[in-house]
């Protein structure tokens, strides 16, 4: 008898919310590490009005990318190293739903993360990102960076060189979620016409839709020892 | 009952398994003993399904494994020598989330957890976050999770490493006592290197020597003296 599909994906997440706002390891050091980055980009390029309106979209993503390469390698290695992960896959449960408790926790630090840059570089850039599309453009963003991350993160957990492994294997992955997020940011910050920037939200989602996919089949012989 | 036959697992090209033969009787406690490197750890990865074995057969109450270990997993308790506990929940928190993943009826959780805390001598610090306990209450903390969902079978992998010796006495306890295995309410199988411990509690020994099982016995029919000379005849035997 396996515990409801629903009740294991939230358990977890509820799980990984708790233990990160007790003891803000993930969160705290990828918030930082995002806060610096635009500061140094913000300092480091001069750029007049036109061109930090053409460069943001570019600079959120690359920071967001990094800053939760960071936060998702710990998130699996706490789970390694303290043993839980075997207990978990140990449980009567599907392992698919196991992927998705998981990845609903990352995609939430992710998003946070997300939200965070779009109040800095509205301050630091001088560029209006209050925008309610491009909010989607980072929900849909970080949901694909979450899936593909969590499921490239458990590939890498059981790894020696884990830390390096995965930025590795993960960037060239998670290339086409940046490069149509970027591009579609990029043309509602520039304020494009709708026909400039609703494609790349279209492949944005479609990608998102395929790595979902893959996590549920995939997820199994991932964790399989 | 467990049996496990012919069973083999190989990393690479490095057989860790070579044929073990084994059969469990429901409520036997089984000391799975061996030096490091044996395959202990292994075999008890392959019963709990985290690990595929490269081959032989392994049926536990009739369930071919792993084929069909989902419908093994809900009797299967396990206690390792991590404590596979989050550091930053509380007692409680971690106790709730397994009972969750177990499917405990949500009316009497919170009952369960309390009562499972209660036994293990931690009802006092419920609300203490885990990383404030000492080992030895991680570890009965350790015993309270594995316990949670009421298992048929319970895997113990070294559950004494890093204990003093009273955290070690009052494990001894609570396996007794809570876990009830020496009066055979749960088939058990412990792995440990501590021999003494081993004839003192368990029903049966089964020392494992380069992948097989070299020796196995009633622990009521070997004298205490005699179980480190058998241990080391069987280790010997094999080299």
């Amino acid at each position: 008898m396996t515990t409801p599909y629903w009740r294991v994906v939230a358990a977890l997440a509820w799980k990984d919310l708790r233990a990160e706002i007790r003891g803000r390891e993930m969160v705290t050091s990828m918030m930082l590490f995002a806060a610096i980055s635009v500061m140094i980009f913000s300092f480091a390029l001069e750029l007049d009005d036109a061109a930090q309106q053409e460069s943001v979209g570019g600079i959120l993503w690359v920071t967001i990318a990094y800053a939760g390469t960071l936060g998702l390698g710990r998130s699996l290695a706490a789970e390694k190293d303290k043993g839980s992960l075997d207990a978990l896959l140990a449980a009567p449960v599907a392992r698919s739903a196991l992927f998705y408790g998981k990845m609903i926790g990352n995609l939430i630090f992710t998003v946070a993360v997300g939200f965070l840059m779009v109040f800095l570089c509205t301050v630091l850039f001088n560029v209006n990102l209050f925008v309610p599309t491009l909010w989607l453009v980072i929900l849909l963003g970080c949901l694909g960076f979450a899936t593909t991350g969590t499921l490239v993160a458990s590939m890498s957990v059981h790894a020696r060189a884990r830390e390096m492994l995965l930025p590795i294997l993960l960037l060239p992955v998670l290339l086409p979620v940046i490069i149509s997020a970027t591009r579609a940011s990029i043309a509602i910050v520039t304020e494009l016409k709708v026909e400039d920037w609703l494609p790349w939200i279209q492949l944005l989602g479609f990608v998102d839709f395929v790595f979902l996919l893959m996590a549920f089949f995939l997820f199994d012989y991932i964790v399989e020892e | 009952m467990i049996v496990i036959e012919k069973l083999t697992k190989i990393f690479g090209y490095y057989p860790v398994l070579r044929g073990i033969d084994l059969s469990i009787e429901k409520g036997q406690f089984l000391a799975l003993l061996g030096p490091n490197g044996s395959g202990k750890t292994t075999l008890l990865r392959i019963l709990t399904g985290l690990s595929k074995p490269s081959g032989g057969q392994i049926t536990i109450g009739g369930w071919n494994i792993p084929d069909e270990i989902a419908a093994v997993r809900q009797q299967l308790g396990i206690v390792s020598h991590l404590t596979l506990l989050y550091d930053t929940l509380t007692a409680e928190e971690n106790l709730m989330f397994f009972a969750r993943l177990y499917n405990l009826p949500q009316e009497t959780r919170a009952e369960r957890v309390a009562a499972m805390l209660e036994r293990v001598g931690l009802g006092k610090r419920a609300k203490d976050v885990v990383n404030t306990f000492s080992r030895g209450m991680q570890q009965r903390l350790a015993i309270a999770r594995a316990l949670i969902h009421d298992p048929a079978i319970l895997l113990l992998d070294e559950p004494y490493t890093g204990l003093d010796q009273d955290a070690s006495a009052l494990l001894d306890q609570l396996l007794h006592d809570v876990a009830g295995v020496a009066e055979g309410q749960r088939t058990t199988i412990m792995t440990t290197h501590d021999l003494r411990r081993a004839h003192s509690l368990t029903s049966h020994v089964a020392i494992l020597s380069r992948g097989k099982v070299g020796f196995y016995g009633e622990t009521t029919a070997i004298p205490a003296d005699d179980l480190p000379r058998i241990y080391a005849d069987t280790l010997g035997a094999a080299s």
